[in-house]
């Protein structure tokens, strides 16, 4: 949130004018009369950017919000004046000797928040005073620390914040925390989680990301509960990994801790958005106990020592294949500088024949090409067809069942380390974190369809 | 308390805001569709609330009451009339333009200035009516006035919003939604707070309903209106009675409401006089006396008896009921004596006021909720009993005792609640939303929620009205009540029709047929608004007709007027032949021709009665009907009855 001094904040064009003619400015308190006699007693309220210049936004004494017409404005007298200071008064995080610490790094989104309700805004509560205030269930938890490392909304997080962060992680294990949880925007929660995975590992304590799918203002958000999952399982979980912690159905029923390699939002809106695939996840968690589901992971242990590895080479991308795509694609990839593709293919990873010749030429200028399928589940099994196995013959490396945004994170961490066809090959194709599991289960796909009788019935049994 | 009292002299002051669903197809921010109820569910979900605080650090007092009763929150989802909007996990689509078309409406006929730009925000609400936590609602219209008596009410704002949903139970810590209702649009029209006895208060909601109705655009049937009155008295303060039922029950609620403040303002005197002036003056202490009162007789406090209550309402741990063990709790509030048992409203003492306090915040409910020293149960050995727990209690004869049961956390909730509530009388009246009784008394409900809970909902935006859309819709606008009902009236129409035709809409459709025909007001009142009650009871499916076709034949009626009397048959005819245009269903019963040697055919008729050997009297009864039947809507009956007289009369001449 960038503080500006302009006293006619968002205001442009002729309301700008208007305003300024009118002696007032944002954070006014005024009494307007329009030409129809009303009166509005309020404040002037900032302007949004993508609104029009015709209007002036006033906060009623109810509490209310209205879009007056600058020219139906015939009078203005200001009552008063008090500037949005938007600072919250801090309460201390209470101390506690016994209690684990751990260290929520903040990288932009509110997890919890405060309203000023004099002008409505959002004011994010972020220091450990403010989220003792938001959510003071945290201090029977644990000995909270803060760190802000930096505030952007997660689609524009890239590779030099997941460096950074990475460097973050591995000072608080240095420092000896008990366990780390990262405030991180839902949008590209999968994608950080993935990499987080690579550039973090062997450590000795819960890495644990967490966010929240409806604003932290709201009565109804889960950010709360998800906070207070993540804190738990941060500071008394047994997965020394990095993990995602969010709800598990969309009723306040209980979290789920899914493997940052496997994760994926799977709903644009859902509180229940984020799904392992293609296996399950690690552990059920709620606000009183922990319900593993697996014995496969790694288990924390303070005597280990975390290998910090933040290198990456940013020129990767996905090419979603779809058919009909010309060459000329993959061409001006390569003549960009591109240095790793990730085909997102079709199928058992599959693209039409005339790209070949293009792949060929790709990896020939030393281009790394990896497939994996756009379905998201099952393999890149590129042996059983033919347009597979001349894929494997050009030297397109199959990913089995990764990700297609895990190979894309990993491919780029790959190549920080090297650009030599056959480390990039053996790297890539490395099991670091369960990114390539060997077995899937039958329960790693299941995706119901609603409609049918089983499932309707089996869905009314349970909290949604 | 009761009788009357001298409203004038108490400075009461009532306001309404009147809630009335549109008629939309859809909901106001999603495509679901609206008013579709539904009586079973397909989807059950879990929710909590938690308050948001203020930026000073403060919890709005009706987020942190909420809070405080930690409750589970049920809803009920059936997929024809919700979507994942309902379920708070979408956010809103652009909101329904023909509600806030409708919105400027009503506006308009309340003589409101409408606004520029809407802007939608929201208004928290934590009791779990609205899964997100909170409604979204924007004002459409101010500055407004509604011609009342002799004089003009003040019209303050006239909004739009999405209504919430069903409560199906709320029991102990959990409450149960379902959301049928959730999302549809409804206006809300707030007036000022200038009606000064219950019968203007009747007048005014049937009034602002008659408004509401003559716009054509609003739903009816029950729950599609409901109102909240706000009652203050003077040196009182706004209390809002929450879902007035009806305008006949409002009179009720209102004289109570209005003596219940008059009663807690002397109450407030009572306690200054005792020496409590503020809040921290009130003092209280608890103990738990489960075991004293173990063996004793008043069964209110028996553990058995909440055991009994428990299984009978089949509360389970961790859902309705809390986790912990029963107790009984002793509460001391000294120098309190007498308090506790002072009249407050008709029927009802200051301990109902605690126990409103007690059901809902701590949500302990098993009746009586509480029992306390001013009015101890009567059972034999209950002054001893009484008299025990006061020593255990260290009650001192200036004190006063309430004694509350139910699991252990709670009672200690009910505890601070108790001391919170005189707390509140120190300084008069609290700031409360109540909710009205069907013996015209009222509740608690909840701490009535400031203007602070409200803030811009940032997820939609904010929408445009030209002053061209508002004209445009002012063009196409019926009459409201006070220029309709007196164009009706002069007409000759009784005001029981018209505010018949007005509140169920035939209004609209009379005005249109007498516009389009021609065809006579009145007439068209009595026909729409008496006779067609009569057909519809009859079983016939009147209301299937199309408006277009009243119209036609409205003005085929006016065109030949015998129509008229064949009004029942053609309007059957109308029912029962759809793809007969008017003009054919005439045709074909050769209405509106005379057919010819009609009388003659009369005449045969009367001499066969008279020859069959009837009296005078039937005689002319028994042809009446004979000619009538063939000849209704051919031959005006006055003609008809005229012919049948002269005949009769030239017999008699001719002996």
């Amino acid at each position: 949130m960038a503080e500006t001094t302009d006293p006619l904040k968002g205001y442009r064009g002729r309301a700008r004018q208007r305003l300024q003619e009118l002696g007032v400015r944002v954070w006014s308190e005024v009494r307007i009369l329009n030409d129809q006699g009303s009166t509005f007693e309020g404040v002037i309220l900032p302007r949004s950017e993508t609104a029009d210049d015709l209007h002036v936004v006033v906060k009623l004494a109810t509490g209310y919000n209205v879009g007056l017409h600058i020219d139906r404005i015939r009078e203005v007298e200001e009552l008063g004046f008090k500037e949005a200071v938007y600072k919250i008064p801090e309460q201390a995080f209470p101390h506690s000797p016994d209690l684990p610490k751990v260290t929520l790094l903040g990288t932009g989104g509110t997890i919890a928040s405060r309203l000023d309700y004099r002008t409505g805004a959002v004011i994010p509560a972020f220091t450990p005073g403010e989220l003792y205030g938001a959510v003071p269930e945290l201090a029977d938890l644990c000995n909270l620390t803060t760190r802000k490392i930096f505030g952007v909304f997660s689609e524009n997080m890239g590779w030099e914040e997941y460096a950074t962060l990475a460097q973050a992680i591995g000072d608080e294990i240095q420092a000896g925390v008990d366990g780390i949880v990262i405030g991180h925007g839902t949008d590209t929660m999968g994608h950080t989680a993935a990499v987080l995975s690579f550039m973090v590992q062997n450590s000795p304590v819960p890495i644990v990301v967490v966010g929240s799918q409806r604003s932290s203002d709201r009565p109804s958000s889960d950010a709360a509960l998800n906070l207070i999952h993540a804190v738990r399982s941060a500071a008394y979980g047994d997965i020394a990994e990095v993990q995602i912690c969010m709800f598990g159905p969309t009723s306040d029923q209980y979290g789920l801790l899914h493997r940052g390699t496997r994760c994926r939002k799977m709903h644009s809106s859902y509180r229940s958005t984020f799904r392992t695939v293609g296996d399950i996840p690690l552990c059920r968690v709620s606000a009183s106990d922990f319900g593993p589901l697996t014995h496969e992971y790694l288990p924390r242990n303070p005597h280990r020592r975390v290998k910090i590895d933040p290198v990456y080479d940013d020129r990767v991308t996905i090419l979603y294949y779809y058919p009909g795509m010309k060459p000329d694609v993959v061409d001006a990839l390569v003549d960009q500088g591109y240095k790793g593709i990730v085909i997102a293919g079709t199928g058992l990873g599959h693209v039409n024949k005339p790209v070949f010749p293009a792949l060929e030429r790709a990896i020939a200028k030393g281009v790394h090409v990896v497939m994996t399928v756009q379905t998201l589940w099952g393999y890149a099994q590129m042996y059983v067809y033919d347009t597979g196995r001349d894929l494997l013959d050009i030297g397109v490396v199959p990913l089995d069942n990764m990700l297609p945004e895990t190979a894309l994170m990993k491919l780029g961490w790959v190549l920080g380390h090297t650009h030599d066809q056959d480390e990039v090959q053996e790297m890539m194709r490395h099991s670091y974190s369960h990114e390539i599991t060997e077995r899937e289960p039958h329960n790693g796909y299941l995706i119901l369809q609603g409609g049918l009788p089983e499932t309707e019935e089996f869905v009314l049994s349970q909290w949604k | 308390m009761e009788g009357s009292i001298d409203y004038e002299q108490a400075g009461l002051r009532v306001g309404l805001e009147v809630h009335q669903q549109l008629l939309t197809d859809q909901k106001m921010f999603c495509r679901c569709p609206a008013g579709l109820y539904t009586k079973s569910h397909d989807g059950v979900m879990l929710r909590h609330m938690r308050p948001t605080l203020s930026e000073l650090g403060e919890y709005d007092g009706t987020a942190l009451m909420e809070f405080k009763t930690k409750k589970n929150i049920v809803y009920l989802l059936h997929k024809s009339n919700v979507c994942t909007y309902e379920m708070d996990d979408t956010p809103p689509f652009i909101v329904n333009r023909r509600a806030i078309d409708i919105a400027i409406e009503h506006c308009l006929m309340l003589g409101c200035d409408v606004v520029d730009e809407v802007h939608i925000a929201r208004k928290q609400y934590l009791d779990g009516s609205i899964p997100t936590g909170f409604q979204r609602t924007a004002i459409v219209g101010v500055n407004g006035r509604l011609p009342f008596r002799d004089r003009e009410l003040t019209i303050i704002q006239v909004s739009v919003e999405e209504d919430s949903c069903r409560e199906i139970q709320d029991r102990g810590h959990l409450a149960v939604w379902r959301t049928d209702r959730l999302g549809m649009p409804l206006i809300e029209a707030v007036t000022g707070p200038e009606l000064k006895t219950p019968e203007e208060v009747e007048e005014a909601i049937l009034l602002i309903g008659r408004v509401c109705r003559s716009t054509g655009h609003v739903r009816v049937g029950m729950g599609a209106s409901r109102q909240d009155v706000n009652v203050s008295v003077r040196g009182g303060r706004r209390v809002e009675i929450k879902g007035v039922p009806t305008a006949g029950q409002a009179r009720q609620l209102v004289h109570s409401e209005a003596i219940r403040q008059i009663e807690l303002l002397r109450l407030r005197d009572e306690l200054h006089h005792r020496g409590f002036r503020q809040p921290s003056d009130i003092g209280m202490e608890h103990i738990d006396i489960t075991t004293l009162v173990a063996d004793f007789r008043v069964e209110a406090l028996q553990r058995d008896t909440w055991e009994r209550f428990v299984e009978a309402e089949q509360m389970r741990p961790g859902m309705e009921l809390a986790e912990g063990p029963f107790s009984v709790r002793a509460i001391r509030l000294p120098g309190l004596a007498g308090t506790v048992g002072r009249a407050c409203q008709p029927g009802r003492t200051f301990a109902h006021e605690l126990a409103g306090r007690i059901r809902v915040i701590a949500t302990l409910d098993q009746q009586p909720i509480l029992v306390h020293s001013d009015d101890w149960p009567d059972y034999p050995g209950g002054t001893e009993e009484l008299a025990e727990i006061r020593q255990a209690a260290c009650c001192g004869p200036d004190d006063a005792l309430v004694v509350v049961w139910g699991v252990e956390s709670d009672t200690v909730t009910a505890a601070k609640e108790i001391q919170l509530r005189y707390a509140d009388t120190t300084e008069g009246i609290p700031h409360e939303t109540r909710q009205a009784l069907p013996d015209g008394c009222t509740d608690f409900e909840r701490i009535l929620p400031g203007p602070d809970r409200m803030y811009p909902d940032t997820d939609s935006p904010a929408q445009l009205v030209t002053r061209e859309r508002v004209q445009n819709l002012l063009v196409k606008l019926p009459d409201p009540p006070w220029r309709r009902e007196p164009r009706y009236s002069a007409a000759g129409v009784s005001t029981e029709t018209i505010h018949f035709l007005i509140r169920r809409g035939g209004a609209r459709l009379v005005d249109r047929v007498v516009e389009e025909t021609g065809f006579d007001l009145r007439r068209a009142c009595l026909f729409f608004g008496e006779e067609l009650k009569g057909l519809r009871r009859s079983d016939l499916a009147v209301d299937k007709i199309t408006e277009s076709r009243w119209c036609a034949l409205f003005e085929q009626m006016r065109q030949l007027p015998v129509l008229w009397e064949a009004r029942r048959q053609l309007v059957e005819g109308l029912v029962d032949e759809p793809k007969l245009s008017v003009e054919e269903l005439i045709a074909k019963d050769h209405l509106g021709e005379e057919p010819s040697g009609w009388q003659t055919k009369v005449n045969e008729a009367l001499s066969a009665a008279t020859a069959r050997g009837l009296e005078e009297n039937k005689l002319f009864d028994t042809v009446m009907g004979q000619a009538m039947s063939v000849l209704r809507g051919r031959v005006p009956a006055v003609r008809v009855v005229h012919v049948i007289h002269e005949l009769q009369a030239r017999k008699n001449d001719n002996g």
